[in-house]
């Protein structure tokens, strides 16, 4: 009886035939509506920083250097490729990929980094007003970022030169 | 020495033993990480096999960001591992720190407590994209992503383009209108 049930179950586990599959060696087709990662399209951006300010990861930066350059970074590290930036860009200029081989030795190669031209009013040299105080309260500070410790600051007054913005967490390890 | 690198390289360079280390993460990418164990994504034709304590592993999979909690932890479970030892963050907590990366108990990415060597990004990453590092770190395959940097360079006043001005300032002609 055990024998039979030891030839049972061969024959099933023969019946399965192979199932692996032989991923690394032939590439395997994403299925409909997967989301990977975004791609920034630099010739439809217009710099409006609305994906950064629906980010829920806060993974867009947008620094203005001067008035007419603005900075937008994706970093890429903590994205869910939830696709929201992708919702909202008025342009479509972000598209989100079916890219998922990103695995890297580098995380700094995830990063997108697109240089704006920023139209100025001929008249006045301004983009826009700038925001008035309660405007600016609701704008999560995207026009301070500080792009090059990667740091996203929620407050204009804490962006000094010599200042850090945001303090580390010291760990206290035994 | 380098030939005898070379050739422990090529006899001892392909099993891996990984140890699942979950710092507080929310288990989708455990999920993931079982999935490329079952026979359809069969990991260890790689040589890949979960064990059960860190001082039996080669490979430290990190799931999730380093919190408040348990950062000792991981901390000692790395510190526990014999010396030649990798240590990958699947996800993006463990890579950036996930979505809830300023709230008060998570510290940020696992880097910030043990050295990461790794990094698979995705909200949990597909078993493909997991089997994909795995092959990266073996040297299978070359890490397709790189930074992009773009600028927009048109731009398209005149006073950005001093030599295209010509004449005296009483009729200054920008040249690329006149072409227009």
């Amino acid at each position: 009886m055990s024998l039979l049930s030891k030839v049972r179950e061969a024959v099933i586990c023969l019946q399965a035939g192979r199932v692996t599959l032989p991923y690394p060696a032939v590439p395997r087709p994403t299925p409909e509506g997967f989301r990977g990662r975004p791609i920034f399209d630099a010739n439809r951006c217009i710099g409006c920083a609305g994906c950064a300010n629906n980010c829920p990861a806060r993974e867009i930066l947008v620094v203005d250097v001067c008035q007419e350059i603005r900075i937008l970074q994706y970093l890429g590290r903590r994205c869910t490729y939830c696709g929201r930036c992708a919702e909202v860009c008025p342009e479509k200029a972000i598209t989100m990929s079916r890219d998922f081989e990103t695995a890297t030795p580098r995380i700094g190669d995830l990063r997108q980094r697109l240089e704006l031209f920023m139209g100025a009013c001929q008249r006045c040299g301004r983009c826009f007003p700038e925001p008035s105080p309660l405007e600016a309260l609701k704008l999560k500070g995207y026009r301070f970022d500080d792009v090059a410790s990667e740091r996203w600051i929620f407050r204009a007054e804490t962006f000094l030169p010599g200042f850090p913005p945001v303090e580390d967490i010291p760990i206290e390890l035994d | 020495m380098s030939v005898l690198a070379g050739l422990c390289k090529k006899l001892f360079g392909r099993s891996l033993w990984v140890y699942h280390a979950n710092s507080g993460g929310c288990n989708g990418c455990d999920i993931e990480v079982l999935d490329v164990l079952t026979p359809y994504y069969d990991a260890e034709r790689f040589g890949i096999r979960l064990v059960a304590s860190p001082r039996h592993a080669d490979v430290m999979l990190c799931q999730g960001p380093a919190m408040r909690s348990t950062s000792k932890a991981l901390r000692r479970a790395y510190e526990a591992m014999p010396a030649p030892k990798l240590v990958f963050a699947i996800g993006s907590c463990a890579c950036g720190g996930g979505v809830w990366f300023d709230t008060y108990n998570v510290l940020g990415p696992v880097e910030k407590v043990v050295p990461v060597d790794f990094y698979i990004p995705g909200c949990p990453p597909r078993p493909e994209a997991i089997i994909y590092g795995v092959a990266v770190a073996l040297g299978l395959v070359d890490p397709k992503v790189s930074p992009v940097e773009v600028r927009q360079l048109e731009y398209p006043f005149p006073r950005y383009h001093p030599e295209d001005l010509e004449g005296e300032p009483p009729l200054v002609v920008y040249r690329k209108m006149q072409t227009l």
